[in-house]
């Protein structure tokens, strides 16, 4: 017994110093190098982004704004993108009137992650709220809940970015109540903010059920008994246990959100002209392919940028928050049945 | 069980009013169906304006209209009725006939291409599972991470790049350069050193033998161009069978198990007669005769595996029933590719067999065979849009589910009770590591008779997606209404399903009554 118990604190000594949380989270997560990677490129693209062209009226360094219509620098608009660090005046190449596809670039990621962004936090807060009120008050106030979240699950997305498409200008435009406030962007915020409106559904779903299993914990009985009230143990006593949960499935939530986003605004529903998100790039240039490849690859590459390092992202945080995380392995378990 | 049941149609009924409500009246006000018409410079502008009036009842305000189109669609709703009436679409067509039509086109759509993602995809993740941290795991878990940030709409252009027109032009003139068959080569070493095990010395060896088969098998399609005459012949379809009848057996019963070896040899056997007998039939196939020679294939393959006999019959007639299928399969894959130059040559088709749009080809004459390769040059390139995407994602759940499972503690007894490793992995693993998938998989084909629009939309197939996306651009309300009922019921039956084959496959899960 006492060989056993000693080879624990020896193999484990990460419980025995005594950790918190977020201390085993942090140092499981900086363990994960695809997940770090992932961080510093999707940080990279985000400061890239909105530091190039500059947002909200402060400008940015690069020459260009995605409006203006330089004269074409090679016959095509090709890229002048020489290896490896001869930039030239376009990078990324140009369209056909001449505007810049590196500075379009920069302003379709913008918008495609602040939509993302949005979508992530009012999905994440709504998802969360529903979920963890009906999981925990279960009775009618769950069996509403769970009906609204079944209801809201079958509308089809569309049919709500179409709807906004028609109201959205009679909402957001120059003059109104949500134009004077968010000035340009006043159309993809209102997108973002719509669009979390129904994806919640899923979250709520795992939220509820981590909630029921929590709240027949001995812990919660405890504070119970105690005298704690209900928020009290909601916000002192289950969510601290539910945060895996919460924060891997919001990363994973923001992840199919860009490729929402950009999928509605391919279709022509989702950010629209004269804004530009990197799905409305592609839909623009789709049939060009041919003679200017380079204005469907450069979208195209960024939206896989963006949701490949935040899918990974999303994975480096479930192994971080999963205590059950064993590795099993394959070889050692059939090892000793191999014949000598 | 059955009060379960009930309640939870109850249910879903009530869900169904409260979100076709929601959805008819957003998209009742989100435009005006009389647009096109106000704009347009005909003469009897007004009187058209009337006659749509009329034959919508734009008068009634939506609210109540919402109403009086209930009242039609419960009757589609509601077994036995023969009167169902989903409206009219602004064009004057019924929106009943449009249904059928764009349904007929979404499930060939999404048949082959969700069948062939959830065999993968389970696969892929089974296999990394057992090899957890190996290349071949980093390989197909960066695969598939990257394969779910895919945007469909660009995988599927650049399919239509070159998948269709570079591999036609490719067609025009097929000569495979040394560098390519090179290249082929290197990817089958490849392959093959990340999917063996064990010592550098063993994998480079494999290594060797996959760059050489890949190498050579390249070299020889290109020497008897095979592209532009595919076929196997009676030579390859029999060693291929063989093959297939010992992997079979190896997976179903394990090699030891003699008889059910010999049982799928056998049906080798039978195969081969079979398929000398049956390409004269075969010249005159219609659908239906495929289909009863497949199921008289399986049913030969059970008797063959009954009557070998033995202490575990079960085993014989799984492995020699799998066998037969397949072997099946590769026949008829076989007659297709003796069909390619007749459809390659066909006026209609000009050599440029690789469809980019459409379900397919306008005005082609031709018997069975030349129709189906039709068809699956059509399909080709959408299915694999399609299947790249969710396969990423069934591959990453059985991956999971499967590490979860060997794990377990009855994963340890089965070991410590002397049970090989081929039983372990297959009867005790595997089977508990379906169970979750299942619920994923009714999930999946609920979301999926939904219509995949924007694949749909790329590849100009006139499914139930684009029915739902062209009529919400025209403030088309019936056709939208219609393709939300038929996905709104699909999604909540299948709901249902995901939970009673849930409760059905594991019996510690058991639903509240």
């Amino acid at each position: 017994m006492s060989t056993t118990a000693q080879e624990t604190t020896q193999t484990k000594p990460e419980d025995s110093r005594g950790l918190s949380q977020g201390q085993i989270v942090r140092k499981r997560f900086f363990g994960h190098t695809a997940a770090v990677a992932s961080l510093v490129i999707f940080f990279g693209v985000v400061i890239l982004a909105f530091t190039s062209v500059g947002y909200a009226g402060i400008p940015g360094w690069w020459k260009w704004n995605y409006i203006e219509t330089p004269p074409l620098a090679n016959p095509t608009g090709a890229p002048t993108w020489k290896l490896p660090f001869d930039f030239g005046d376009h990078p990324f190449g140009q369209d056909r009137v001449g505007r810049d596809l590196f500075a379009m670039t920069m302003r379709g990621a913008q918008l495609s992650l602040i939509v993302m962004f949005l979508i992530g936090l009012v999905g994440g807060i709504i998802g969360v709220v529903i979920g963890g009120v009906s999981g925990y008050f279960r009775g009618w106030v769950e069996a509403v809940l769970m009906r609204l979240t079944d209801v809201i699950i079958i509308i089809p997305l569309v049919i709500i970015a179409a709807v906004l498409g028609t109201f959205g200008n009679s909402i957001s435009g120059p003059g109104t109540f949500f134009g004077a406030i968010f000035g340009g962007s006043a159309g993809v915020i209102l997108l973002g903010v719509f669009v979390g409106f129904i994806i919640w559904t899923g979250l709520a779903r795992l939220v509820r059920g981590e909630f029921l299993s929590l709240r027949e914990r001995e812990f919660v009985d405890a504070a119970r008994i105690a005298g704690a009230s209900n928020t009290r143990i909601i916000f002192k006593h289950i969510v601290p246990n539910a945060v895996g949960v919460i924060i891997v499935n919001t990363t994973l939530v923001m992840a199919s959100a860009i490729l929402l986003e950009t999928a509605l605004s391919f279709l022509g529903l989702g950010v629209r002209a004269p804004d530009i998100s990197l799905g409305s790039l592609i839909s623009a240039n789709q049939a060009a392919f041919s003679t200017r490849p380079w204005l469907f690859w450069w979208p195209g590459l960024f939206i896989v940028i963006i949701c490949l390092s935040i899918n990974f992202i999303g994975d480096g945080l479930r192994d971080a928050f999963d205590p059950r995380q064993k590795k099993f392995n394959a070889k050692k378990a059939a090892e000793p049945r191999k014949p000598a | 069980m059955l009060t379960y049941i009930v309640r939870r149609l109850i249910a879903a009924v009530l869900i169904l009013f409260g979100a076709s409500f929601l959805v008819y009246i957003l998209t009742a006000y989100s435009g005006d169906p009389l647009a096109d018409l106000r704009q347009s410079n005909a003469p009897n502008r007004e009187q058209l304006i009337q006659q749509r009036i009329d034959l919508l009842d734009l008068d009634v305000p939506p609210i109540l209209r919402y109403f009086s189109w209930l009242s039609g669609a419960i009757r589609c709703v509601v077994p036995f009725a023969l009167t169902c009436d989903l409206g009219n679409s602004v064009t004057g067509i019924e929106v009943t006939q449009l249904l059928g039509r764009a349904m007929g086109q979404t499930i060939m759509l999404v048949t082959a291409a969700t069948i062939l993602a959830i065999v993968i995809g389970i696969t892929l993740g089974i296999v990394t599972a057992l090899r957890q941290y190996s290349g071949l795991d980093y390989g197909v878990t960066f695969m598939a991470f990257l394969f779910f940030s895919l945007p469909v709409f660009w995988v599927a252009v650049l399919l239509k790049e070159f998948g269709a027109i570079g591999f036609n032009n490719f067609l025009s003139d097929p000569d495979i350069s040394f560098f390519t068959t090179m290249t082929c080569g290197l990817l089958g070493a490849f392959l093959f050193y990340l999917s063996t095990s064990g010592a550098l010395k063993r994998r480079l060896m494999w290594a060797a033998i996959g760059f050489a088969f890949a190498f050579a098998l390249t070299w020889f399609l290109d020497f008897t161009g095979w592209f532009l005459t595919p076929g196997f012949g009676p030579i390859v379809v029999a060693l291929l069978s063989v093959g297939i009848a010992y992997g079979v057996t190896l997976l179903t019963a394990g090699l030891k198990n003699r008889k059910a070896l010999y049982s799928a040899l056998a049906v080798v056997g039978i195969g081969m007669i079979a398929y000398f007998a049956v390409q004269p039939l075969l010249d005159r196939a219609t659908l239906l005769m495929v289909l009863l020679l497949g199921i008289a294939t399986v049913l030969i393959g059970l008797a063959v595996g009954y009557f070998m006999g033995g202490y575990d019959k079960r085993q014989n007639m799984n492995a020699a029933a799998l066998t037969a299928f397949l072997m099946g399969f590769l026949i008829l894959l076989d007659r297709f590719m003796q069909a390619w130059p007749a459809y390659f040559n066909n006026n209609r088709v000009n050599g440029r067999p690789i469809a980019t749009i459409g379900a397919s080809t306008p005005n082609l004459s031709g018997d069975f065979w030349v129709r189906g390769l039709d068809t699956y040059t059509h399909l080709l390139l959408p299915t694999i849009a399609l299947m790249l995407i969710s396969l990423a994602g069934y591959s990453r759940y059985s991956r999971a589910s499967m590490l979860e499972i060997m794990n377990q503690d009855y994963i340890r007894t089965a070991r410590a009770k002397g049970l090989g490793e081929r039983t372990v992995v297959m009867r005790h693993a595997f089977r508990n590591a379906l169970i979750p998938l299942a619920t994923l998989v009714a999930f999946d084909i609920g979301a999926l008779i939904g219509g995949a629009i924007i694949t749909e939309q790329v590849f100009a197939f006139s499914g139930m997606g684009q029915l739902f996306v062209q009529a919400l651009q025209r403030q088309d309300l019936n056709p939208v209404m219609g393709v939300f009922l038929i996905t709104g019921i699909v999604a909540l039956v299948f709901n249902l399903v995901a939970d009673l084959v849930y409760s059905v496959l594991d019996p510690r899960v058991r639903v509240k009554a």
